[in-house]
């Protein structure tokens, strides 16, 4: 079995890579949602593997349930870039700026 | 099969239950109807809130139950905060309803999330369980994503979406890694088991790390600095109603967040994160009030005093006692009866093609209506903290708060940050009483809306001169 400090090393890079995406990318915004995909896969990771760990059904019944609220989120997602796109003609994050102060 | 179904004690859910039919209902109808008969989406929504409340009071209990194998708790909290957010979305509906007519947005969308948005306020408000916070939260954030998106004809509100969006998934992927480690110690998802795990570990550092996550989501689903990026731009990009909702309902969610997972399941670890409310606190008002002085319009200004009252919501939750929680909570009703004002005067004054969102939309406001000048002037007042209106007491009540558990100090920071804060809301006032007016159209609101909205600045004067009445509501609720 594969030691738990391996798995959370793994979800905690993961966690970090997707936070680095979402703050380093200045250019698309499709990127910024497949870090978010990205994210929430992290923590799904920890869960499992505290499961396992434990012994407890719960964590791998939340994995379910946080798949099935990131699918929600991404369809929810586009749909708004779609909107975006239509008004703007452009999924640049760094032209997403009218609104100041 | 029956035994099981008696142990979820579904009756307790009841309210959660009937929203969710009458959800479905009022999209199926909302499918049928014309544009010429769409009062009846609308006509349907606000009895669903009356079912609600009916349900809510119908099935009120007296102490701490829990249903669904402890995934669900009903409280008189619980209660409380559920008939005040069906009185705030019916409110909100209410005000919302001229302005949509005329600008083509009168459409089913906007009463239907609206209502999926008050039922993951209402799952937040009674989750027993880490997995029920989690998704309330989601329940509510999805639907408030599409809100601001649902003008489909404005750049700004797509784009305010998009931040919304971006932050809020961030926000959530925090609390979520928080949350992860926190099962990874603790062995459960059950606030109260979780309460009492913790209380055998000693300060561990794994705690610590989680607590971090945790406290970086809640913060941001409140506002506070610095995770406040997303307030201004969503308040100012999303058409009116939207903002009106925005913020008001979602702040009960925030708080009951607040309570429920950091009072009742990280109880143990109270001196933690009290450190770091504190530093979040005062960020929140010293921000919040500065940068509020600086705006021109009235939506953004109001952005920045949330955030403002957001510090000083976090103010009673940080004293950890169960008067600060009720402080708080007595805050939050406050706010929120003050902010839905203030967005329903922006909403009284807006017509075709006139957003009345900058303060110079309220030039001379004495001179065309002297009621509604009263009424804003009620409120603005109230919002600023001046006696003897509904807003003083409510900080009165958060810095005794404070006081009571030795943090003199923080109590004389928000003193002073609240009166910084009142220079700008008396700006709304001297501009509406001294200056010229710009714009002499007659107000061409509909009498609902006028109605409510006296009602609404008459409420926050007579809640000021006998306060008593709201603060043993919430000492009922949190004895």
């Amino acid at each position: 079995m594969i030691p738990l400090e391996f798995v959370l090393m793994l979800a905690g890079l993961l966690f970090a890579l997707s936070v680095a995406g979402i703050f380093l990318n200045r250019k698309n915004v499709i990127l910024l949602l497949m870090c978010i995909e990205l994210m929430l896969l992290a923590v799904n990771f920890n869960f499992v593997a505290f499961a396992r760990q434990l012994g407890d059904l719960n964590g791998q019944i939340y994995v379910f349930f946080i798949m099935t609220v990131a699918a929600a989120e991404s369809a929810i997602g586009l749909a708004i870039l779609v909107v975006l796109f239509r008004e703007k003609k452009s999924i640049n994050v760094e032209e997403l700026d009218e609104m100041k102060g | 099969m029956e035994s099981m179904l008696a142990n979820f004690h579904m009756q307790v859910a009841a309210a959660e239950i009937f929203l969710v039919a009458a959800i479905c209902v009022v999209l199926l109808v909302d499918v049928f109807v014309s544009d010429r008969t769409r009062w009846l989406t609308y006509a349907l929504s606000l009895a669903t809130l009356v079912g609600c409340a009916w349900m809510t009071l119908e099935y009120g209990v007296d102490g701490r139950v829990s249903a669904f194998d402890g995934m669900y708790v009903a409280d008189p909290m619980g209660d409380l905060l559920k008939l005040f957010s069906y009185a705030t979305v019916a409110v909100a509906f209410l005000y919302s309803r001229d302005y949509l007519q005329r600008r083509g947005l009168f459409k089913g969308e906007y009463f239907i999330l609206a209502l999926v948005a008050l039922l993951g306020i209402m799952v937040m408000v009674s989750a027993g369980s880490l997995l029920t916070v989690y998704l309330g939260i989601e329940l509510l954030s999805l639907a408030l994503y599409a809100m601001v998106a649902f003008d489909r004809d404005s750049g700004v509100a797509a784009e305010s979406a998009m931040k919304y969006f971006v932050l809020g998934a961030i926000a959530s992927g925090m609390l979520l890694y928080g949350f992860s480690i926190l099962y990874g110690i603790a062995g459960t998802l059950q606030l109260d088991e979780l309460a009492v795990e913790l209380r055998g570990v000693e300060s561990h550092i794994g705690l610590v790390f989680a607590l971090v996550f945790i406290i970086a989501g809640v913060a941001f689903k409140f506002g506070a600095v610095p995770f406040h990026m997303w307030v201004p731009d969503v308040y100012h990009g999303s058409p009116t109603p939207v903002t009106l909702f925005i913020g008001a309902a979602p702040k009960i969610a925030s708080f009951v967040l607040a309570v429920r997972v950091l009072a009742e399941g990280l109880e143990a670890m109270v001196a933690s994160w009290q450190d770091m409310l504190i530093v979040i606190s005062v960020l929140s008002m010293a921000i919040g009030n500065v940068v509020a002085i600086a705006q021109t319009n009235l939506k953004r200004m109001l952005a920045y005093s949330t955030i403002s009252h957001v510090g000083f919501i976090l103010l009673g939750i940080l004293a950890g006692t169960n008067d600060g929680y009720r402080a708080a909570m007595y805050y939050t009703f406050a706010y929120v009866i003050m902010s839905v004002g203030s967005f329903g005067m922006i909403l009284l004054l807006a017509r075709e093609g006139f957003e009345a969102d900058r303060i110079d939309d309220f030039r001379g406001l004495n001179r065309k209506s002297p009621w509604f000048a009263a009424v804003m002037l009620m409120l603005m007042f109230s919002t600023a903290g001046v006696p003897p209106f509904l807003g003083f007491w409510a900080k009165v009540e958060v810095i005794a708060a404070v006081l009571n558990v030795g943090l003199t100090w923080l109590g004389a920071v928000a003193v002073l940050f609240s009166v910084i804060g009142a220079f700008y809301y008396l700006r709304v006032v001297k501009v509406m009483y001294f200056d010229e007016p710009t714009d002499t159209t007659e107000i061409r609101a509909g009498g609902t809306l006028r109605a409510v909205l006296s009602l609404n600045g008459l409420a926050v004067l007579a809640l000021g001169i006998a306060p008593s009445a709201l603060i043993e509501l919430c000492a009922r609720a949190l004895p």
